[in-house]
């Protein structure tokens, strides 16, 4: 009854959405404020009704209801109570289900705090934001429908894929998607903003807060599955370019420019144009990757069940909304009206060429992952284009990105002094220089590009710091006097800071462990020792557990250091009862030198087991990075400035409703 | 950077610009989508190189590495052979090695896979007639978006009013002395 209840609201829910697309957008041509406050209801009952839905099917999920198709094939009853509650969006229907709730979601936020908007930009707004939701609703419900029943039903599920009942990937999908999907805002608003063919500085302050709230979900999503593929998949490395991989960060590449753009547009009115077009690019990269993960096209790790006629569905959806946008694009950017002039070396000068430099690098991520598929649809060639050719296009385009980066906040808006900044920035300049310098000297091996990449990320995390001690006069005034300044400084300064300087956190992580990780192959028998980075690893013995789920066999070695133990690592191997699939659970010992991480492989045949173990230096760097990124922005969106103009909702502070 | 005395706008270019990069997107965008109409290939569980498939010869074990790491397990996706336990790859991965034990050079071993499995077994594709797009693609994107930029910047109309040399040195100089008064409002 419960599920035929949440199919139900689901299909209220596209009649809502049908009429959240069509009433508002005619109440503007009507000019009926009535028609136009529909939309705001349509809005916020669809979150509701979809909601409903959602529910309905986690519930199914909790209680292992088995007359339900797609809990009979993704779940199991043994599976522990959060892993069923994951299970909803471990699969594809679920999944969809999720992605239009949060589209829903972010509409209802339009309709409850956007209120300040001028009433027929927010009526356009939920009206393309209903169109989105509308297309999605429609495709699940025609084409992936949780709520299929099956009889007679069964007596237990197929279960969830085990390597992925693991914490971090229960939350990794929620995060993305908030992420992925919190770009239809910036979508939403710029497809209103060509239909009005006006666009100001209100328009990017609402447009900002969001999608640095997308932005932010989008980076610890992408995170959280780098660190899950880490420790999980057992084979030591965080990012493989996995076209699925790309598929997310494309999104975060674009975003992260959107974000930056949308700040000259925001303060100085100008960039108009672009800022749109990114806003367009951005959210059509998400449903890109939306279509490359669901239909087909790639199978990975990472993907879903394959069916090609969702995969025709998606193209047409992702053809009809980036077509569209595209063409009301051609038609209206050139009515836009053009403000703030620059010189080139200025804050907007500076957010330009982070902008080239962010597109450039999208683009050229995009190109490596679509070339083979459009290679062998036109000539049947069949290549392959990985990690190698990534990291030969990619990182040489971020290298200057990140040099120019701590000059930016330096330089003022208009017109800069390069030269002033230059001067400012020398202490984090010398300290780069010596961390090099250090860095090659010390460890001798490895690419003659890593000390500078480390070097890189050490200026980008100076600079930021010291744009905070520049801004509060550090050694010019007492200290209490800093301290009170630094206080002082606007909350998105801050915010900018943190972003920043984890970014550099996480480029010296990256650069670390690319370039010194060091790799140990051998066979143990009970007794035997290995010594690595330092280590001293001597395998104890192996023993047999079990767990809710699965069998193990448990190795257990013990670390010492300079004669003294350290700890005792225990990895294992499991084999997973629903459905049946063999896993290595990495037994990782983390320092902030680096992980040591051990791996059991194969019994071998003269006894004993093959180990693999690595030493990653410094690679928590890259996830710290990443949640400090988020930490970032989160200080950035709590900035009173972002509020500005909507005094009246000052009680209401949630800026992310999510 | 660029230090030409003008300025860019937002105005970046004229509406014909964009629209025609806009109509330019879509003749991509259409080409794209016809090229993504098929599935492709099959994923494979995936796990790695073991001790007793290494070489004694520490040398030679470090060029095979070094090969495995540009070589593409043929049934998974986009893993080297060296993170793979399909069978294929550890087949693959003991071909390397007996073609560098025989005395093949690196360029050797990497002709033999191709001649035997395509340019597919490389995960860095070769630079020929099917791929110069694929290599020089980041290079002309990034040589179209800086030249796009600096034509926007020359076709500002405004763009004089806002340069350094709208000012005489008199004024320069006492605009300097303005702000160095009260730098707070400069950032």
């Amino acid at each position: 009854m419960i599920i035929e209840f949440g199919h139900f609201a689901l299909v209220l829910a596209v009649l809502v959405a049908a009429f959240q697309t069509v009433v508002p957008a005619y109440g503007v041509y009507r000019n009926d404020a009535r028609l136009m406050e529909f939309g705001r209801s349509a809005a916020i009952s669809q979150f509701f009704l979809i909601l409903i839905s959602f529910v309905a099917l986690m519930y199914a999920y909790i209680v292992s209801d088995f007359s339900v198709a797609n809990v009979v094939e993704n779940s199991h009853s043994t599976k522990p109570l959060i892993y069923r509650i994951a299970g909803v969006w471990g699969n594809h229907e679920g999944s969809m289900l999720l992605w239009v709730l949060i589209v829903a979601l972010f509409g209802a936020a339009v309709a409850l705090f956007g209120n300040n908007l001028p009433k027929t930009l927010q009526s356009h707004v939920l009206s393309v934001q209903g169109a989105i939701g509308l297309a999605f609703v429609l495709f699940i419900i025609f084409t992936s429908n949780p709520f299929e029943r099956i009889d007679p039903a069964p007596f237990d599920g197929r279960g969830l894929n085990p390597i992925l009942q693991d914490p971090a990937l229960a939350f990794h999908p929620p995060f993305l998607y908030v992420g992925y999907v919190g770009f239809s805002m910036a979508f939403s608003f710029a497809i209103a903003a060509l239909i009005e063919g006006r666009i100001d500085a209100a328009w990017a302050r609402w447009v900002r807060p969001w999608t640095l709230a997308a932005w932010m979900f989008l980076t610890v999503g992408i995170a959280m599955g780098s660190w899950w593929a880490y420790y999980e998949l057992g084979w030591g490395g965080w990012w493989f370019w996995d076209p699925v991989e790309n598929a997310s960060f494309m999104p975060w590449l674009a975003g992260t420019a959107l974000l930056h753009s949308a700040l000259v547009m925001e303060k100085r009115e100008a960039l108009k144009v672009w800022t749109i077009l990114l806003a367009i690019l951005t959210f059509s990269l998400s449903l890109m990757g939306a279509f490359l993960v669901r239909s087909g096209v790639l199978t990975s790790v990472h993907a879903f069940a394959v069916d090609p006629k969702r995969g025709v569905v998606i193209l047409a959806i992702m053809f009809a909304f980036i077509g569209g946008a595209l063409a009301l694009f051609a038609m209206r950017a050139g009515e836009l009206r053009q403000g703030g002039i620059f010189a080139p070396i200025s804050r907007e000068g500076g957010l330009v060429l982070n902008n080239i430099l962010l597109t450039v690098a999208c683009a050229t991520v995009l190109v490596g992952t679509l070339y083979p598929l459009a290679l062998e649809g036109m000539t049947g060639d069949k290549i392959s284009v990985g990690a190698p050719f990534f990291n030969m296009t990619f990182v040489p385009l971020m290298l200057p990105l990140l040099l120019a980066l701590p000059f930016g906040p330096f330089l003022a808006w208009k017109r800069g002094d390069l030269l002033g900044a230059a001067q400012r920035l020398s202490i984090a300049a010398v300290v780069a220089i010596v961390v090099i310098v250090a860095t090659a000297a010390w460890v001798q091996r490895g690419p003659w590009l890593a000390p500078f990449a480390i070097g890189l990320g050490v200026f980008v995390m100076m600079g930021a710091v010291w744009e905070i001690a520049f801004r509060a006069k550090a050694g010019s005034v007492p200290w209490g006097e800093v301290v009170r300044r630094a206080r002082n400084l606007p909350r998105s300064v801050w915010g900018t800071m943190l972003a920043h300087f984890g970014v550099g956190l996480a480029v010296i992580g990256i650069a670390a462990t690319s370039a010194y990780r060091v790799e140990t192959i051998v066979a143990m028998k009970p007794g035997d020792h290995v010594e690595t980075a330092g280590y001293v690893l001597t395998f104890k013995e192996s023993s047999k557990g079990h767990g809710p789920n699965y069998q193990e066999d448990i190795v257990t070695l013990e670390v010492t250091r300079d004669g003294k133990l350290v700890t005792m690592l225990t990895p294992s191997k499991r084999l997973y009862d629903a459905p049946p699939m063999p896993t290595t659970e990495a037994g990782i010992l983390a320092s902030w030198r680096g992980d040591l991480y051990a791996v059991v492989g194969d019994v071998q045949q003269a006894g004993g087991f093959a180990f693999r173990i690595y030493f990653n230096p410094l690679v928590r760097f890259i996830w710290i990075g990443a949640v400090i990124m988020f930490i970032g922005g989160g200080v950035s969106l709590s900035d009173r400035r972002l509020r500005v103009g909507a005094p009246v909702r000052s009680k209401r502070r949630r800026t992310v409703a999510a | 950077m660029i230090s030409s005395g003008k300025a860019i706008s937002g105005k970046v270019i004229g509406g014909g610009f964009w629209a025609r990069l806009a109509r330019r997107m879509l003749v991509v965008l259409v080409m794209a989508m016809v090229a993504l109409a098929g599935p492709l290939w099959e994923a494979g569980p995936c796990h790695a190189l073991s001790p007793d498939e290494q070489l004694k010869d520490a040398a030679l074990e470090a060029r095979a590495r070094e090969l495995s790491a540009e070589l593409r397990c043929l049934v998974c996706q986009n893993q080297s052979i060296d993170d793979s336990d399909a069978p294929l790859a550890k087949d693959l991965r003991h071909l390397v090695r007996e073609r560098l034990v025989a005395g093949d050079s690196n360029t050797e071993v990497m002709n033999f896979l191709v001649q035997r499995y395509g340019d597919f077994v490389l995960l860095k594709p070769p630079f020929g007639w099917h791929t110069w797009l694929l290599w020089l693609a980041p290079a002309l994107l990034l040589i179209a978006t800086i030249a796009f930029v600096v034509r926007a910047m020359w076709s500002q109309p405004g763009a004089a009013a806002a340069s350094r040399s709208q000012l005489s040195k008199e004024e320069e100089e006492r605009l300097a002395q303005v702000l160095k008064a009260a730098p707070d409002e400069v950032t």
